[in-house]
């Protein structure tokens, strides 16, 4: 009777611990789980690009070499295709975030007609299926009277990033323009400064991180498109273009090791910019 | 204090807003005037008709209740609102239309506006380098600015860094550096705790002497208007009810909006008995000064602030009351009594050893000196 209910007791003791163990640790067990199914995939990605593979395939691991890094563009048509996915990446953020500046100025400073119907429409290419935006930009640009002036290649992959990136543009610095406080406009004016002072000594300034983030998501957002590319692209090449023809072919180890380097760069500039972070609030902390 | 009474009861009574007076000899004194200012926002009218001069080298302030007009005055003044009507003279030239960098006005903002990516040195540099002031004499005007508002030391120092008490200073600083003709200061020290305030209204007003420039503040803390300003502008609804030293708007406020502004007041209805009698709705008649009157018939109001009013019947206006509230607060006792004219509120100095609260219920007759009255149309409502 007794031993009965001290083994129940032990019993609900040891329930109750391994409880307490699983409450403790569950959220570290579910973080960890879902880490490695966003990691496993780049994991791959990064240890095939040090495979030697065996025939046209790199899905078998068959050995370890650096060659793949060695000779990173050892095949044919992937520095050009990476070289122009960098250009248009660089100059379609410049573009959109020039473009996508002014836009959301005009967005959160002034009240005008078809305001409201423009931030609807800014957040449109955002939410359309990419599908649709690339058929739909093959068929303005496949219409006679515009190919005869602008035929599909470089231009035309340009137009159709700098569409997109405008979108993500506005959404960024709009952000930052909400919670800009007006009266530093008008205390540099009460200094002094004309219009233009005020916007490149103040207003610039204050929204240069946004214009930074902004730059940053719109080469990444470029530089990572396909399907709106694979349409508009005509004969050009982008390096999405290239994986996805070689693919079919089977894709180089090349392509694992330029993966491997983008990965490594964005990784690198996260830590950096949290490093920065860090400096400046124990900088401010201190005083 | 009876002094003053009569000094200002000399002065011709003003009725709505102040006359325009655009003398010469006005004029040249005149560091900052506005003529017949109107400022509509679609169909709101926030200033109506505003004429107004303020003089070289005064403390001037603009006080009254939120939504009363002074702010956008004040915006107009500093070239951030354009008048819908009327002109701006900042000394003899005519600045409305200019925007406020063609302005020799410099503001110190509610926010304080400082440039968070900027430091102290740079934020308070900022005016003078878009002057195109170079090199050693930035650095050495900064300093000496810094220095007056004490904030030696800090240069380097980002506007987050510093305290609210501070950034005020530097903002201050930020304006005063350029030594504009007028400071314009909006709210400067709503942000601040009781303390600090205190303690920078004295500075505020020290910092004013030593520099001599002419300084418009615009608050809705009367305590803040009369402790620094040399003259007040009384706004209420987009016009100036009443323009005066602390001492005339407290000892004779022309209207019961400024009456209650002001301090608190007792306003009793009364009808005109006499060139300087006036019979209290369901009590006595009592005597005021002619000049309060300044010609009123019919119907009026009878003031007098509850410090000038004594419980005991030694002065010549009388009226008997009952204490129903009673209050000691240590420098004075506050003491609500019931009289035929409604409820007064009276303020009893404790100068004497043991002086302290009447009972409640006690029967009292109050008293108080007929040139401590002051008196207003009836027709006019208290604010709040």
């Amino acid at each position: 009777m007794s031993a009965i209910a001290v083994s129940a007791a032990r019993r609900s003791q040891d329930l109750a611990a391994a409880w307490a163990f699983v409450r403790r640790h569950v959220l570290t067990v579910y973080a960890m789980l879902g880490f490695a199914y966003l990691m496993l995939p780049i994991g791959f990605v990064i240890a095939f690009s040090f495979n030697h593979p065996q025939g046209r395939f790199n899905y078998v691991w068959n050995g370890f070499t650096f060659d793949n890094w060695k000779h990173w563009d050892g095949v044919p048509g992937l520095r050009s295709a990476l070289v122009l996915s960098i250009e248009i990446g660089l100059l379609a953020s410049l573009l959109a975030t020039a473009l996508g500046t002014l836009i959301a100025l005009a967005l959160v400073r002034y009240r005008f007609r078809a305001r409201g119907a423009t931030n609807i429409l800014i957040f449109l290419p955002l939410s359309t299926p990419e599908i649709v935006l690339g058929a739909s930009l093959l068929t303005l640009f496949g219409n006679r009277q515009i190919s005869n002036v602008i035929q599909l290649g470089f231009w035309t992959i340009l137009i159709a990033h700098v569409m997109f990136c405008i979108s993500f543009a506005v959404v960024t610095i709009k952000a930052r323009l909400i919670g800009f406080d007006r009266h530093l406009e008008e205390a540099a004016m009460d200094l002094g400064a004309n219009e233009w002072a005020t916007f490149t000594k103040v207003t610039l300034p204050l929204i240069a991180p946004a214009i930074l983030a902004s730059m940053l998501l719109c080469f990444a957002v470029s530089v990572d498109d396909f399907v709106v590319t694979y349409f508009n692209a005509g004969p050009r090449v982008t390096f999405p273009v290239f994986v996805w023809n070689s693919a079919r072919v089977g894709a180089p180890p090349q392509v694992n090791v330029i993966g491997s380097v983008i990965f490594i760069v964005a990784v690198t500039g996260m830590v950096a910019n949290v490093l920065v972070q860090i400096r400046r609030q124990r900088s401010a902390a201190t005083v | 204090m009876g002094e003053s009474i009569v000094l200002s009861a000399v002065r011709e009574p003003q009725t709505q807003a102040p006359p325009v007076e655009s003398t010469p000899a006005r004029v040249k004194t005149a560091d900052v005037r506005l003529v017949g200012v109107t400022k509509r926002f679609d169909d709101v009218v926030a200033v109506d008709d505003l004429s107004l001069e303020i003089e070289r080298g005064s403390f001037f302030a603009l006080l009254g209740p939120s939504g009363c007009g002074k702010t956008t005055t004040l915006r107009m003044i500093g070239g951030f609102e354009q008048p819908t009507e009327g002109e701006i003279f900042l000394g003899d030239r005519e600045v409305s239309g200019l925007p406020s960098y063609k302005r020799d006005v410099n503001t110190v903002f509610q926010s304080y506006a400082l440039f968070p990516h900027l430091s102290v040195l740079e934020n308070v540099a900022f005016g003078l380098r878009r002057r195109g002031v170079k090199g050693k004499d930035v650095q050495t005007r900064v300093r000496d600015m810094l220095r007056i508002v004490g904030l030696e030391g800090l240069e380097g120092r980002r506007p987050r860094q510093l305290s609210g008490g501070q950034q005020q200073r530097v903002a201050l600083a930020r304006a005063l550096v350029n030594r504009p003709r007028v400071l314009l200061l909006d709210e400067p020290l709503g942000a601040l705790d009781l303390k600090l305030r205190k303690q920078m209204q004295l500075e505020l007003k020290g910092i004013q002497h030593e520099v001599g420039i002419t300084f418009i503040h615009v608050t809705h803390d009367q305590e803040e208007a009369m402790t620094m300003a040399d003259r007040i502008a009384v706004m209420n609804a987009g016009r100036i009810e009443q323009l005066g030293t602390p001492t005339e708007l407290y000892e004779t406020p022309q209207t019961a909006y400024v009456a209650g502004f002001l301090g608190v007041s007792n306003l009793i209805a009364g009808t005109v008995a006499g060139p300087d009698r006036v019979r209290l709705h369901g009590g006595p008649e009592v005597r005021v000064p002619p000049a309060a009157l300044a010609g009123r018939s019919g119907e009026v109001a009878v003031g007098i602030r509850p410090e000038k009013i004594d419980l005991s019947g030694e002065h010549e206006n009388r009226i008997d009351g009952r204490v129903v509230e009673s209050a000691y607060i240590g420098v004075a006792t506050q003491y609500v009594v019931e009289t035929p004219c409604g409820r007064l509120i009276v303020y009893s100095q404790n100068t004497q050893p043991g002086s302290g609260p009447s009972a409640r219920d006690h029967a009292t007759t109050l008293s108080w000196n007929p040139e401590s009255t002051f008196v207003v149309n009836s027709m006019e409502e208290e604010p709040k």
